[in-house]
């Protein structure tokens, strides 16, 4: 019944978005005036049916249902009820029955709140969030069906990928995706710009906080999807520049880069096109991510199931959206008249120069994401990692730190340096200082990247403070906090990132029960193996005694385990966090002579990454409530006055 | 500082100017150091018969020989030898191997051409599971089944 239910509710809701488009454009051509009040309601509707659907995939989930085929090909019944809930997002139907739910719900929310767009572009902008949503409920229904049923329903369901079964599934994919797909809603908004030509401060005001709260979850799930794939996969790596993690970096780097102009062209009219373009280029870097990791041309724990059927449909897809995007983007543009101008020395300008250099960076990881598909395409295998990425982004993301620290001292329309060089009198010799310091160490063998990181990092840091001097702290809006928090998280990553790569230490042993391993400032003994049992695993667990340079031991407990359903190993490591940095332990193999491979790492300030994430993402919070609360205390004024008149009787 | 010399006509020209040149570079930095950066993937055949330059990272697939898996003292170097019916390379390994990687099963080496002609591997990829499988082993099974035949033979 449950699934009946879902799927009837997730036609429904298609028939919704077609309904939604057609009254849409019919009311925005004028041939239908009575439509017009109905694509809110109906836009609002839509979200409550796919968020219905989605809801009977989690019952269908929680309860185990074998008689359907999703849940027995990826749950069982003794598996830990968490990870079944959280399963049913970790398999390709439930995760875009997820995406299309998200992509309603988003739509649907801003039916439901946004008033400050013209009702023209209102209409147009939900006619396009239902354009994009058709083709997403076409691929579902088609050909990926989360509620289709078994002939016979099965007698045990065959298990989720262990490497799956870990609490960051229940976070890192809503997280992900709610960031991901949140984004269509700035897509919407361009085509609603663009159609009705309403590019302008208004359009900018009431677009940026939907992008802002969509970034904000895109920020922490790529956080947090790091964090995860730093423990589970047992590497000691936190980026890997897989394609995967690229399909979420580029959107990130998108909206970022979005937000920068929208804020240019909030405050001083100016980028009219390019914002527009930026918020079409934004979701299309999702919609690219999701052909990359759903098509089944990548393989990895994010691409389920392999079917070219599938990959064409969402190729489709993507041209179709991305061309009717480009296309009526070329067909406008010359009419979005030309903004204000700007000097090259003003905030403007180094806005333009983050934007630029953001750019950059996004072809810089777009080609290197597509290029073995293209060589693969022409008979050659290749793959593109570290030593690519890092170089090639380093150029573009250097400079455009530098100037992350300066551009928000400057003034908007036209400055000078002289103005705020006696600003920097701190940071700038902080930076030549440890930039000293750091070259002294880069001649005895840290890498030249981390070495620029570890000098860029405190200098910014301070520099990022700088906006609040000669502030009252108490009157500083929120939103300049938002970018001080943001502006200061970045740097907090980067020092962890270079840090990381600059001071870690590894060791790679062999070890008896009771012997004792030195890495970096530890001592770490191997106390002894135990066989422990969870409910759907069972482990080997090595109880070790770490103590920090000669101090009072802690015990971790690396585990091996072994999953039965499917059957397969996964190495749990075990983690140690001081204030300086992590203890990270995996327990390999028993050699045939009985000794037990151990791999520990000493990181120094690696959470510093993570925890700098989290601070971005505060920041774009921080940033996001004070412009919401603005905006409410406009409107509350607006409605008392427009009150009062009323009762005066004019 | 300020760009009195240019005419604020020709301001929305020269930031178009400026950005494509820099999208430009982009590209053609990227090309560049894809070309030198790419890691290109070899069958134990091709690197023996064209063997990548010294110090170049690629990548190496094929089968691991049976019988061929040798611990070093150290309890965590390993040498092996990848196979493909035609051509067979050694290689080292130190580090945990992952769950699936066994003798007489395809895996996939990243790493490098070492100075005696031991192909010194970083990290080491083997099948997962039915339903995850590294990209170039997938259309290796034919393959596969004709070196498993050659060597049992």
């Amino acid at each position: 019944m449950i699934a009946e239910f879902g799927l009837a509710a997730l036609w429904l809701a298609g028939a919704l978005a077609v309904l939604q488009l057609i009254a849409g454009t019919l009311a925005l051509s004028g041939k239908g005036p009575g439509l017009a009040g109905i694509v809110r309601p109906v836009a609002m509707m839509q979200g409550v049916l796919a968020l219905l659907a989605f809801a009977s995939l989690i019952l269908l989930f929680w309860h185990t249902d074998l008689s359907v085929k999703l849940v027995a090909l990826n749950s069982h019944s003794a598996k830990p009820l968490i990870y079944k809930l959280a399963g049913t997002w970790g398999n390709h139907e439930g995760s875009m029955l997820l995406w299309v739910a998200v992509m309603s719900m988003a739509g649907g929310f801003v039916a439901l709140v946004e008033r400050r767009l013209p009702e023209p572009t209102m209409l147009a902008t939900l006619a396009g969030q239902a354009f994009v949503s058709i083709g997403f409920y076409a691929f579902l229904l088609m050909s990926s069906n989360p509620f289709e049923r078994l002939p016979q329903p099965a007698i045990e369901g065959q298990g989720l990928n262990p490497l799956l079964q870990d609490i960051g599934l229940a976070f890192h994919p809503p997280t992900l995706y709610l960031g991901y797909v949140g984004l269509s809603v700035a897509f919407s908004f361009a085509i609603g710009a663009l159609v009705t030509r309403q590019v302008g401060p208004a359009f900018a005001r009431a677009m940026r906080p939907w992008v802002m709260g969509a970034w904000i979850f895109l920020t922490l799930g790529i956080t947090a999807g790091s964090y995860w794939a730093y423990y589970e996969l047992g590497w000691g790596g936190w980026w890997f520049w897989d394609p995967v993690e690229n399909a979420s970096l580029m959107p990130w780097l998108a909206a970022t880069a979005l937000l920068h102009s929208a804020s240019v062209l909030a405050a001083r009219n100016a980028l009219r096109a390019w914002t527009v373009m930026l918020g079409v280029v934004a979701f299309s870097m999702s919609m690219v991510g999701t052909f990359l990791v759903r098509s089944g041309i990548l393989t990895s724990v994010h691409a389920f199931a392999v079917d070219p059927e599938r990959g064409s449909f969402i190729l489709a897809l993507l041209a179709i959206n991305i061309g009717a995007a480009l296309t009526l983007f070329a067909l406008r543009a010359a009419t979005v008249t030309e903004g204000e101008r700007f000097a090259v020395t003003s905030r403007e300008g180094a806005l333009v120069f983050n934007n630029v250099m953001l750019t950059g960076i996004l072809g810089i990881v777009l080609v290197g994401t597509l290029y073995p598909l293209l060589a693969e395409a022409m008979g050659t295998k290749v793959s593109v990692g570290p030593p690519y990425f890092n170089p090639a982004g380093a150029m573009f993301a250097v400079p455009m730190l530098i100037v992350m620290a300066v551009g928000p001292l400057l003034r908007w329309r036209r400055d000078s340096f002289s103005r705020v060089r006696a600003a920097l009198v701190l940071p700038l010799p902080l930076l030549l200082g440890l930039g000293l310091a750091v070259g002294l160490a880069f001649n005895r063998g840290i890498g030249l990247l981390p070495a620029i990181g570890l000098a860029l990092a405190p200098a910014i840091m301070l520099a990022s403070l700088l906006p609040l001097r000669a502030r009252s702290l108490k009157r500083t809006p929120l939103p300049v906090w938002g970018m001080v928090f943001a502006h200061f998280g970045i740097a907090v990553a980067m020092f962890g990132m270079a840090s990381e790569s600059a001071f870690s230490s590894e060791r790679l042993v062999a070890a008896n029960v009771g012997d004792s391993v030195e890495v970096g400032p530890w001592k770490v003994r191997l106390a002894r193996i135990e066989p422990i049992a969870g409910q759907n695993w069972t482990a080997l667990e090595a109880k070790m005694l770490a103590s920090y340079a000669g101090g009072a031991a802690t015990e971790i407990d690396p585990q091996a385990r072994s999953f039965w359903t499917p059957p397969q190993q996964t190495a749990e490591s075990a983690l140690l966090t001081r204030w300086n940095g992590q203890l990270y332990a995996v327990l390999g193999e028993q050699a045939e002579d009985g000794r037990w491979q151990l791999r520990l790492w000493w990181k120094p300030f690696v959470p510093l990454i993570w925890l700098g994430g989290v601070l971005v993402a505060l920041g774009g919070l921080l940033a996001l409530i004070g412009r919401v609360a603005s905006d409410l205390r406009r409107y509350v004024v607006r409605e008392k006055i427009a009150d009062r008149r009323q009762r005066q009787g004019r | 500082m300020s760009i009195g010399g240019i005419k604020p006509k020709h301001q929305r020209l020269v930031l178009v100017v400026i950005a494509l040149v820099a999208l430009i570079g982009a590209g053609l930095l990227a090309a560049w150091a894809l070309r030198n950066q790419a890691s290109y993937f070899y069958l134990p055949a091709e690197m023996a018969a064209k063997p990548p330059e010294q110090g170049r990272a690629v990548r190496l697939g094929g089968m691991v020989e049976t019988g061929s898996i040798k611990t070093e003292a150290d309890g965590v170097t390993i040498h092996f030898i990848v196979g493909d019916g035609k051509a067979r390379i050694p290689v080292s390994f130190r580090g945990i191997v992952p769950d699936l990687f066994k003798e007489g099963s395809g895996a996939v080496a990243e790493g490098r051409i070492g100075p005696d002609g031991t192909f010194v591997a970083d990290n080491l990829l083997a099948k997962h599971d039915e339903r995850y499988v590294p990209r170039e082993m997938k259309d290796m099974t034919a393959q596969q089944a004709r070196a498993t035949v050659a060597e049992t033979q």
